[in-house]
């Protein structure tokens, strides 16, 4: 599914390499992990694999289904199946919700060379998700994120993931900001996503997200780099002794 | 004191270059009258504090300039809206074009022949606002009008009007150059909206005033025509009773040069004034929204609500001013004025103002200048958004507090789809 080899990557606007040499391969149907302390680049290898300005790619691919996600426009990496539950989701004051999912529903559509969905069938839809997330009608016709807490926002995103049906998701920090009952909640939202033809690459810092969305496979990043590789128990080991035991094992 | 000499010169020639109409009667007087202030005035110069943003020769030039007339297939805005329409063709009154001017509750009157019959409430008011509004500012243009409009409508409502009065300005000749003076009465507890579109002329100076009575309710929606090279000065002056309602909006997409001013004395207490305005400009463009907010009564409310979006070195301008004066207690006075700028090469002056002579108000103003927000941008984009939508959606949502300023909601989305289309258009 999702293909990162020998990745390098630098802040464009200064000479600083924030990821030195990453490689991963996430399968089809398979829930990775990435843990690691503050400043291991996690969040940075989100933004360079959905197309954020500002990085600068130095050495390195990275392919979705075999094709270069790195040439790519954010938007076609969109339409490709690439999807990444923002960190900090951004406010858009004077964009209806409502009108954003739907925006964002039909361009993928057209994007992929598929027919538009009605306005009907995209109400029908978008009220089934939004109940099963607990998202009521005055959160879809607010406007984007704006005014939202911190848990309706990391619904909202989930709410977007589960319009669109992306085939990779990348959860930044989808734990940050949520109490127990809303982690829960996205938890159980993320879960129900899962099936043998989507991915998931989640970037936490912390294993209690893992309690709920259970990983197939636990990455350690250190320094721009995955420094080890494990299952499930990886995340309990962290959560039990914190990173510096592992990174003065690798060292 | 007497008037610099370039401004004595530029104003004569002017007044030299117009057949002042000699009609007599009540309306022979006030345009008299007008003329006295005109020529002690003086036509606005470059060096007045009140142009300082926007350069008026072209709206003082004896002759108007040349304007192409901009050719399109898109149907008129408003075409949905079920209204009366009264047909101006380069500033005059067609009559063929018009619907008859038969609506319940509401009596139009084209204003040549106003000034031959003795409607006293029209002697009222015509030239009166304009008069009023030339203090603390004076307002020259608007003076002029009255002195030499002939063209215009004259309406009283004394009623809830069914539907809209749609003042339709068409441009057909390429130095046309229009003025019209148009009289609003909406008596106690009567509603009216009035609709405006068009470019009119290559010049055009418009006056419209309007007095809204106690418990009545005036609403406007304006959309100024978008070809490049047409020129205007516009003054809409209201005088509002207490608990009435005004509203007004305009777009303005496009021209050379458009000088929109709108001066508003809130004289009955419980009033709710609103004024809005989105322009959006794309090379040759200069916009300059003036208002002047006067509150006079207690418990009243105005808002003020300008946004442009400008690129490719287009211009805009917002003067705005709210007074409060002794006594207008509990003054609720709101006002914003933003520019969107698509590139480095558009440019927003502002110039908000207060001034407050009562202690129990609340005033605020704000005013900013900024680019697309990059990080919206990439959010849009992220969830497979094209930029180019992506940017229109931003630029949409930018001009939203402006939109939302129209009460009525086929007219908003209407005007909406414009913007849109206007967007569009600029698509690479």
């Amino acid at each position: 599914m999702l293909e990162i080899n020998n990745l390098h990557v630098k802040l464009e606007e200064e000479d600083k390499a924030i990821i030195k040499g990453l490689s991963l391969s996430v399968e089809p149907g398979k829930v990775h992990a990435i843990m690691g302390p503050n400043g291991s680049g996690k969040s940075t290898l989100s933004y360079v694999l959905s197309g954020k300005d500002g990085y600068e790619v130095t050495d390195g691919d990275a392919t979705l289904l075999g094709e270069d996600l790195l040439e790519m426009e954010p938007e076609e990496r969109a339409a490709a199946g690439l999807f990444l539950a923002f960190q900090y989701p951004v406010e858009i004051p004077g964009v209806g919700n409502m009108t954003f999912l739907r925006t964002a529903v039909n361009a993928q559509r057209k994007a992929r060379g598929e027919e538009e969905l009605s306005a009907g069938d995209f109400l029908k839809l978008v009220r089934a998700k939004a109940k099963s997330l607990k998202i009521d009608a005055d959160m879809l016709k607010r406007p984007v994120n704006t005014g939202f807490s911190g848990g309706e926002k990391k619904r909202n995103e989930i709410l977007q993931m589960a319009m669109l049906e992306p085939k990779m998701c990348i959860l930044d920090e989808t734990d940050s900001g949520l109490d127990v009952d809303a982690m829960k909640l996205v938890s159980e939202g993320v879960n129900a996503l899962r099936d043998a033809g989507r991915s998931f690459l989640v970037i936490t810092h912390y294993q209690r997200l893992l309690n709920h969305i259970q990983p197939d496979v636990v990455h350690i990043m250190a320094d721009g780099k995955i420094v080890k590789t494990g299952g499930p128990e990886l995340a309990l080991e962290v959560e039990n002794n914190g990173y510096a035991d592992i990174l003065a094992e690798v060292a | 004191m007497a008037l610099p000499q370039a401004k004595q010169d530029t104003t004569q020639a002017r007044l030299s270059a117009l057949a002042l109409p000699q009609d007599g009667g009540w309306l022979g007087a006030a345009r008299d009258a007008a003329l006295g202030r005109v020529r002690a005035m003086g036509l606005p110069g470059a060096r007045d504090e009140y142009w300082k943003y926007t350069r008026p020769a072209a709206l003082t030039a004896p002759k108007a300039g040349t304007a192409a007339v901009l050719v399109t297939d898109e149907a008129p805005v408003f075409d949905a809206i079920d209204r009366v329409k009264l047909v101006f063709v380069d500033g005059v009154f067609d009559a063929e074009a018009s619907d008859a001017p038969e609506l319940a509750g509401v009596e139009i009157t084209q204003l040549a022949e106003a000034g031959a019959a003795d409607i006293h409430w029209a002697k009222d008011l015509y030239g009166v606002l304009e008069a009023a509004g030339q203090v603390p500012v004076e307002r020259p243009l608007a003076a002029l009008n009255t002195a030499a409009a002939e063209q215009g409508v004259v309406i009283r409502v004394t009623g809830k009007a069914a539907k809209p009065v749609n003042l339709i300005y068409r441009h057909v000749s390429e130095t046309s150059d229009a003025m019209m003076h148009h009289v609003v009465r909406v008596e106690a507890g009567a509603e009216l909206t009035l609709l405006e579109n068009g470019p009119a002329a290559a010049r055009l100076n418009s006056v419209l005033e309007v007095d809204v009575a106690d418990d009545a309710a005036f609403h406007h929606v304006r959309a100024q025509g978008r070809d490049h090279d047409r020129v205007a000065a516009t003054h809409i002056f209201g005088r509002l009773g207490t608990r009435s309602l005004f509203k007004s909006f305009t777009l303005t997409a496009n021209g050379a040069l458009t000088r929109n001013e709108a001066v508003l004395e809130l004289t009955g207490d419980d009033v709710s004034a609103h004024v809005a305005g989105a322009a959006m400009g794309d090379g040759d463009f200069h916009h300059d929204d003036t208002v002047f907010i006067t509150h006079d009564a207690v418990n009243c409310e105005s808002r003020q609500v300008f946004k442009k979006v400008l690129r490719n070195g287009a211009v805009g301008v917002f003067q705005g001013k709210i007074l409060v004066k002794e006594g207008a207690q509990k003054t609720d006075g709101y006002q914003i004025s933003q520019s969107l700028l698509l590139d480095d090469d558009a440019q927003f002056l502002a110039k908000p103002e207060l001034e407050i002579y009562a202690d129990d108000v609340a005033c605020s103003h704000g005013s900013t200048s900024g680019a697309i927000d990059e990080e919206a941008l990439f959010y849009l984009r992220a969830r497979g958004i094209e930029r180019a939508e992506a940017t229109d959606m931003l630029t949409i949502a930018f001009l939203a507090e402006a939109l939302e300023e129209i009460a009525d909601e086929a007219l908003a989305d209407d005007i909406l789809s414009r913007l849109e289309s206007w967007l569009l258009r600029r698509r690479g």
